[in-house]
């Protein structure tokens, strides 16, 4: 069977046999297009329907499927050759942009001239693919000593992506790492040894924090004391979210996001949009398509041919849903407020398409499973 | 766990790629459920967070609604109070005496300026006039405002101004130029003492008015009309329900209820007639009043010096204010209501008519004036202001030739008790109830009065000289005139209004015929009427009368001098002689027309008016005041 396809492929019509071994998921793929188009619907909304925002996200969208499809085409193995140098091109860049970065407040951005591109970015991808080679070419599951390396290679690009500083993408970087070390199989007393570890670190990081770090914690913990500086995006994101009701008040009828009460209703906010616009019934459903596609990722993730794909593919997926957690939970009152967009949802381009990259490389590892069953 | 470490051991050896840079594939099947555990476990997670965020949402959005909903609603909607426009008020003719103009006024957004304020400030006084005592109000009102609302930091911005800063808007975040209406006198002092006027709403004021209805309110009367009709002018305020953006913007209006302007008030009040006052006293202090017998309405209430109640809409300067305020004749004084003047001679008349119908005199009882009165048993003598006196005189002549003797007589044989009684009956001793704040009762003494007041017994002495209005004997230009008016109509009048009964809409009732004027219990007898009537009109009329060079020969004028002293003289003493103004006596006249044979006369055809003048240090009322009077009887009798 398999001398035949190789036969066919030298002999036979390219197109045909191009198209032929074009292979996605139809669920994910299917959970991915509804999620853009709740992401139109809101942003359409949010943006007082903006169209020119509309067809930018648009294009946005059409980018990240081409990344997606063409990404999960790829064979697994050349993901796992190229990451030791992603991650060295990685670091590098998060060097660089220390240096010459530019930003308000906080140098995030390299100019490329022709575009501009936030390396912060490439390491949601670039960490999990490092820690999962890193892993997969030591002894399953790791012991101490392989841990410590991982943790390291997994230090090195969050801290310098928090001091540029953007402690939030810097948390969710760690996450996507500890996530590969937690479907690596990792013993649970490591992991709890971790977890001591981490709620022994907070004084510390609180003494490094920025002051205005510092305050966005102090108005999740009480946004009453500043209603009207620190603690107004709180206040008014859950007065848009409560005042949804059972099934909100309309589409385009959000009276906190088009009244301007609600801050970058179009970006990190869009989940209240949504709240409030279509109510809990909304809002249960955005979580249940979530929750659909992570389920659906982790099962196609678990199917990997090899440890790298499971790890990899794990990670990426949880950290996906990651995402979704720390974003909702930020819009309803349960996080501070951090820069986290609504995977897929929220306004903007490089989350989407680093996003649906991830997809592509799962879709990949899925594709090639077949190989020991 | 030797088993696992075997386990782990095989693996490695079974590696079918032999290399350790290739993972090994999953064959353990140990490792293989160990890893499938952790993805169950992932799952596990999963629908748990997910669940929890669902109840999250469930929380915020189903039992915490209403209070979320309410929340928003408070958010996005405002009630704006919408100012009612203030009536206008006309003069008789329809002529607009106090009008609503539009201007504009310079406000600032605490919350929205981009800059420190003091910089701000600075900025703003290169292009429009801020003097300290505006940037110190402005500072109050900073103060006392929340940081979103505009504080005003100048009113009535003149057009260059807006200009300027309309130019620069872009630049000035926080900086608002916003219409409004304000009022304006456009006879400026002509009618001060009467229209009052309005000013921004004080402490004081917040603390008396109907807070909701000024919601939205800037001005409220201070004086005169302005503030006795401000019920009536105000109107009610509106309101608009309305739906704003995070920064407080309007975006759309939900509901409104308009405001209701003010009455526009029409007073009985004469510009033409005002103007003949005001020209005719010059310079002069004093005042002027006149009105319809007929109906009480009130033609013209002047009082001198006047000054421009434009200025003190929006605030007064204190250079302005202090400018006034030192100002020796001042004119911040409402002559008309509150001047209080000793009436002298022009009490005469009507101390004539109560002697009459007390019938403690006859119209051809003799008297004889030598110059000279005494009270039985007294040394104290009071004197004639015609050296050697008048002569052999009746009670005719006593009024033409203002012959004081007659009247030191008269007020003895009345007592001062029936002095009192008779001339209150015209309304002395009490405010005659005009529709302005502020006015004086004046005073009409009698026994209780100086017990109550003074504690004292009264003197005979001070009867007589009640007699020719001195002693204590204080009236008002007002009350002048009201008693004068009776004179005319020989009845008592309807009270003085600036805005009478016939202004307003007109009542089903039947208007009840003239009461007729009691003295002692009695109606006052026609001949008696017509006796006083007769003197009056010889005072202006007759070769002998003190008024004969105000005389005109197109109408009938019925007049009485009098002369206030400033400065009582000192028995025997020579008349002060002197160019001092502040010592020269006040002038006073009292007259109405038509009068005598001309007594409704159709071909005249304009209703009868009664004036009083008051001149201050004018010295003789006929020379002083009689001008006056003749000038506003005559605009009134000879317009066209």
């Amino acid at each position: 069977m398999m001398s035949r396809a190789l036969e066919q492929s030298r002999g036979g019509r390219l197109p045909q046999r191009w198209w032929a071994q074009f292979r996605v998921d139809g669920w994910l793929l299917a959970g991915v297009l509804l999620l853009m188009a709740a992401g139109l619907l809101a942003i359409y909304s949010a943006s007082e329907q903006n169209l020119a925002l509309l067809y930018r996200q648009l294009i946005r969208y059409g980018i990240a499927l081409l990344v997606m499809l063409t990404l999960s085409q790829l064979h697994p193995r050349y993901l796992r050759i190229w990451s030791p140098w992603f991650y060295a091109g990685m670091l590098l860049l998060l060097g660089l942009v220390l240096v010459v970065g530019s930003g308000t407040g906080a140098s995030r951005w390299l100019d490329l001239g022709v575009l501009r591109f936030q390396p912060a970015e490439s390491s949601k991808l670039a960490v999990p693919m490092m820690l999962a080679w890193t892993l997969s070419r030591l002894q399953l599951p790791p012991g101490l000593f392989s841990v410590l390396p991982a943790l390291l290679l997994l230090l090195l690009p969050c801290a310098l992506i928090a001091v540029q500083p953007d402690l939030g993408t810097a948390i969710m970087i760690a996450g996507s790492g500890l996530l590969v070390l937690f479907f690596s199989g990792i013993a649970w007393r490591y992991m709890l040894a971790a977890a001591l570890t981490g709620v022994a670190a907070v004084p510390v990081v609180w003494s490094l924090l920025h002051e205005y770090q510092r305050n966005r914690v102090r108005t999740f913990l009480d946004p009453e004391s500043d209603p009207l500086g620190q603690g107004w995006n709180i206040i008014q994101s859950m007065t848009a979210v409560g005042s949804g009701g059972w099934h909100g008040k309309g589409w385009l009828q959000g009276t906190q996001s088009h009244l301007e009460f609600l801050p970058e209703p179009h970006t990190d906010f869009i989940m209240a949009v949504i709240a409030e616009e279509f109510g809990w019934f909304g809002v249960a459903l955005m979580l249940l398509l979530y929750a659909g596609i992570t389920l659906r990722g982790l099962y196609l993730a678990a199917q990997g041919r090899d440890s790298f794909a499971r790890m990899l593919g794990s990670a990426l997926i949880m950290t996906f849903f990651f995402y979704v957690v720390v974003n909702t939970a930020m819009v309803s009152g349960l996080l501070p407020v951090v820069g986290v967009p609504l995977p897929m949802v929220s306004y903007g381009g490089s989350s989407a398409v680093t996003l649906a990259a991830g997809f592509g490389i799962l879709l990949s590892l899925y594709k090639h499973r077949k190989i020991w069953s | 766990m030797a088993g696992r470490r075997k386990a782990r051991f095989q693996e490695r050896m079974l590696d079918p790629s032999g290399r350790s840079s290739r993972p090994a594939l999953v064959q353990d099947h140990e490792l293989r459920a160990r890893l499938l555990r952790r993805s169950l476990l992932a799952a596990i997670v999963v629908l748990m967070t997910m669940l929890a965020l669902a109840g999250r949402y469930w929380y915020l959005q189903v039992p915490k609604y209403q209070q979320y909903v309410s929340r928003s609603n408070d958010n996005r909607l405002r009630l704006h109070a919408l100012p009612p426009s203030r009536g206008l008020i006309y003069d008789r003719q329809g002529v607009v005496l106090a009008d609503n103009r539009p201007a504009y006024r310079l406000e600032i957004v605490p919350e929205r300026i981009d800059r420190s304020m003091d910089e701000l400030l600075q900025e703003l006084a290169q292009r429009v006039r801020l003097n300290e005592a505006t940037l110190k109000t402005f500072r109050q009102r900073l103060r006392a405002q929340p940081a979103f609302t505009p504080v005003v930091l100048r009113y009535d911005l003149n057009e260059q101004e807006v200009a300027r800063l309309a130019v620069e808007r872009f630049r000035l975040p926080g900086v608002e130029i916003t219409p409004y209406l304000t009022r304006y006198y456009p006879f400026a002092s002509l009618f001060t003492h009467v229209l009052g006027y309005v000013g921004r709403i004080s402490a004081a004021d917040q603390a008396t008015l109907d807070r909701q209805n000024y919601r939205a309110t800037n001005y409220i009367g201070k004086s005169g009309v302005e503030a006795y009709y401000e019920p009536q002018l105000h109107g009610r305020s509106g309101f608009q329900q309305v739906e704003t953006n995070a920064a407080g913007r309007v975006v759309r209006v939900i509901r409104q209820q308009d405001a209701i302007s003010g009455d526009n008030l029409h007073l009985s009040l004469d510009l033409q007639l005002q103007r003949s006052a005001a020209l005719a006293l010059g310079d002069r202090a004093g005042a002027v009043v006149a009105m319809l017998p007929a109906s009480g309405e009130l033609l013209v209430l002047y009082s001198a010096p006047s000054y421009d109640p434009n200025l003190f809409i929006n605030g007064i300067s204190s250079n302005d204010y202090q400018a006034l305020l030192s100002n020796p004749l001042r004119p911040l004084f409402n002559r008309a209501l509150q001047g209080g003047y000793e009436p002298g001679s022009t009490l005469k008349p009507f101390i004539a008519l109560t002697a009459l119908a007390l019938q403690a005199v006859d119209a051809d009882e003799v008297f004889v004036s030598t110059g000279e009165y005494r009270l039985p048993n007294s040394e104290r003598s009071y004197r004639d202001w015609k050296r050697g006196g008048h002569g052999r005189v009746v009670l005719r002549d006593g009024i033409v030739q203002s012959v004081n003797t007659i009247f030191y007589e008269l007020a003895r044989r009345l007592g001062i008790d029936n002095l009192h009684d008779g001339l209150s009956q015209f309304g002395f001793g009490a405010p005659v109830g005009v529709d302005l704040h502020g006015e004086i009762s004046g005073v009409l003494p009698s026994r209780a009065w100086k017990q109550a007041r003074l504690g004292e017994v009264w003197f005979p002495g001070e009867t007589v000289i009640s007699g020719i209005g001195q002693g204590y004997n204080v009236v008002t230009p007002l009350q002048l005139v009201h008693a004068t008016a009776m004179l005319a109509a020989r009845a008592p009048v309807p009270t003085p209004q600036l805005r009478p009964a016939s202004a307003q809409p007109p009542t089903p009732a039947e208007p009840a015929s003239p009461a007729a004027l009691l003295l002692n219990g009695q109606p006052v007898q026609p001949q008696h009427w017509q006796l006083v009537e007769q003197a009056m009109v010889d005072v202006v009329h007759s070769s002998t009368g003190t008024a004969r060079a105000v005389a005109s020969d197109q109408f009938i004028m019925a007049g009485k001098s009098g002369t206030a002293q400033v400065y009582s003289r000192v028995q025997g003493a020579e008349l002060l002689e002197t160019d001092q103004r502040e010592l020269q006596d006040h002038a006073l006249f009292i007259a109405y027309a038509p009068a005598g044979q001309s007594r409704g006369d159709r071909a005249l055809a304009r209703p009868a008016i009664a004036v009083a003048v008051v001149v201050e240090h004018g010295g003789g009322g006929s020379t002083a005041a009689a001008p006056v009077a003749r000038a506003v009887i005559e605009n009134w009798l000879q317009r066209p």
